[in-house]
């Protein structure tokens, strides 16, 4: 579970985050909407503590992401924005070396980095250097590698960029597993079709702030729209209008 | 195992398989190093020995008016042969580099000296050619003699000793060792080690930071539980083990190549056995931390690998600087020197090469002084890689 309360976080004279609170419950799917230049990725680096807040807190299962981010980490699976791989290492070493890092025994890595590349569909490619790879399989190996160690907590980045229609679609597939297995994916997107397709949960993030926060159908009601996207222009205009 | 070493050996994996690596760190440090010195040695061979046995043509302007002087610079392995037609014509054939060196004999050359009067010779030749110098410096070597012999003559003639002439009798007593001879060319290896060994880990260093953020792998790799501090140290230790293997191939290959080169017809008997190796090994290892860190510090401020390529091309420059420096004011090597990386290993290394006895003292300074400031560099790539401003 994650939770985020009053979020801030400025880069200089730019208010990225201007007090984002949420939760992400498990076992169900997050999505964090907005267009570019929310603060959508900014909240999930702090969540993913590459970046420190200026304010406000967030807790992965109750662990505080400053005071403790090492603890933080482990119990999360990341995939930020563009992730890449090591070029001249095999889809299996690459996904190896993460599980290393994690400081997980040597006995189970093997087992462990099988098991996941059994479960995302990676064997075809698991064992070629992952210089050539498509997009699709980019992104699966990096999934694969994040998830390794078995998180509880999985935070995917706009991780649908770049990807084509079959690629989109065995990604939701497996994010739709991850919320089988009862973790709690929180990821972000600015295409509304995806997230309607997809989350339990929709929040709408624009200029820093939480604009919406509620099922899908949930939106659909609040907006007086039928349609998603309808909701979210509207949702977005009225914080653009407030300014 | 600890973070540290999964680094290490993760990079030393990815690394012996991209080409870029192997170039440099086992191709380009330890083979350009000997070829060029090698090229260097043979060329200044040829210049020094050259064809100093050999016959001089020299051709000479109005011959007819001093046969002696010509059956004298015959007798001295010179050939007199054909020469342009007037002065004019002579200049003109040296300046073109037709001619390296013409002599012009004056028309009244027998009779002045039967006169006893200064008779002229001119030599023409352009002294910014380092060929022609050579052979001018025959040339007049050669004349300078004959003035020698004629002026004895002369006074032998008059009843006066020629002795009177030589009131000092100068003798040049050389005691340079033939090794301390060779330093002059060998002081130039020292610095093909060090750049070996810095091209060596100059990809990985690179990679560390600007690499890793251009290919995206920076941001994964800093949400795993580690702290960065490891990363860093585990890719610096990964570019230090590097910069270690190019400079022991590059010292090798030199050990092999110096076997082969002609040195003693330089006089030079350098000295570069195995022990030596092995201490130049254990002399410049600690200056891989320095050269890693150094690196990656830089790197780490720019914001492609391209830029970075620019930047830390630099870094292998700055060892010259000091080495350069106290090359033109020839400093001895003394205790404070040894503080300074790099020169403290050049002056250490040109020692050893010269066979000259091996100051304990200045090797332990040496050593800790170049540590201490490769520790201090690796603490300030820690520093940066711990901020926030590193994903760019």
């Amino acid at each position: 579970m994650i939770v985020v309360e009053g979020l801030h976080k400025s880069f200089g004279a730019i208010k990225a985050a201007d007090g984002v609170s949420f939760r992400a419950e498990d076992g169900r799917i997050t999505g964090l909407l907005g267009p570019n230049g929310a603060g959508k990725s900014t909240t999930l680096r702090i969540l993913y503590t590459v970046l420190k807040p200026d304010d406000g807190t967030a807790m992965i299962d109750s662990v505080d992401v400053v005071a403790d981010s090492l603890a933080a980490r482990r119990l999360i699976g990341t995939l930020p924005h563009g992730s890449g791989l090591y070029p001249h290492l095999t889809a299996r070493e690459n996904i190896v070396y993460y599980a290393r890092l994690y400081g997980m025994d040597r006995e189970i890595i093997d087992e462990h980095v099988q098991r996941i590349i059994d479960q995302l569909d990676i064997g075809a490619f698991a064992d070629r250097r992952s210089k050539g790879f498509s997009q699709g399989q980019r992104t699966r190996v990096s999934l694969a590698r994040a998830l390794v160690h078995g998180p509880r907590n999985v935070i995917l980045d706009e991780p649908s960029n770049g990807l084509d229609v079959m690629a989109t679609r065995s990604l939701r597939e497996l994010i739709r597993l991850l919320k089988s297995q009862g973790k709690c994916v929180l990821f972000s997107s600015h295409v509304m079709q995806e997230v309607a397709a997809l989350c339990d949960e929709i929040i709408i993030i624009a200029a820093g702030r939480v604009v919406l926060h509620d099922t899908p159908d949930g939106i659909r009601n609040a907006t007086d729209c039928d349609d998603l996207e309808e909701a979210f222009v509207r949702a977005i205009q009225h914080v653009s209008a407030a300014e | 195992m600890s973070p540290i070493s999964v680094v290490i050996r993760k990079e030393i994996t990815d690394n012996f398989r991209d080409r870029r690596t192997l170039l440099s760190a086992l191709l380009m440090g330890p083979l350009f190093g000997p070829i060029l010195f090698a090229f260097v040695i043979n060329l200044s061979l040829q210049q020094q020995l050259g064809n100093e046995g050999e016959a001089l043509d020299l051709p000479v302007i109005g011959r007819e008016h001093a046969p002696a002087l010509v059956d004298y610079l015959t007798s001295q392995n010179i050939n007199v042969t054909d020469a342009p037609e007037n002065r004019e014509a002579a200049v003109e054939g040296v300046r073109s580099g037709r001619h390296d060196v013409v002599v012009i004999i004056s028309a009244s050359f027998g009779e002045d000296l039967s006169r006893s009067v200064a008779a002229t010779v001119e030599v023409v030749t352009d002294q910014s050619n380092t060929t022609a110098e050579r052979e001018s410096r025959r040339a007049l070597r050669a004349l300078a003699a004959y003035n020698q012999e004629l002026a004895a003559i002369r006074l032998s003639a008059r009843g006066v000793s020629p002795q009177v002439l030589r009131p000092l009798n100068i003798d040049l007593v050389d005691v340079s060792t033939p090794s301390g001879r060779s330093a002059m060319l060998l002081g130039m290896l020292s610095y093909f080690f060090l750049f070996a060994l810095l091209t060596g880990g100059m990809n990985l260093a690179i990679d560390a930071t600007a690499g890793e953020r251009e290919r995206g792998s920076l941001e994964p790799l800093l949400c795993l539980p580690v702290e960065r501090d490891q990363l860093i140290f585990g890719k610096i230790l990964a570019a230090c083990f590097f910069m270690a293997l190019s400079c022991l191939l590059s010292l090798t290959s030199f050990a092999i190549v110096l076997k082969f080169l002609p040195l003693e017809q330089l006089g030079m008997t350098p000295n570069f056995g195995p022990d030596v190796v092995l201490f130049a090994v254990l002399l410049l290892l600690p200056f891989t931390l320095l050269g890693a860190s150094l690196m990656t510090l830089v790197a780490s401020f720019t914001r492609s690998y391209k830029e970075a390529q620019t930047w830390v091309g630099a870094v292998l420059l700055a060892p010259t600087l000091p080495i350069l420096i106290v090359s033109i004011l020839q400093v001895r090597p003394s205790t404070e020197l040894m503080l300074i990386p790099s020169l403290s290993q050049h002056l250490l290394l040109v020692g050893m090469i010269k066979n000259e006895p091996v100051d304990m003292l200045h090797v332990v300074v040496s050593v800790i002084g170049t540590l201490v400031a490769g520790v201090f560099a690796a603490w300030l790539c820690a520093r940066l890689y711990r901020r926030e401003g590193l994903l760019g």
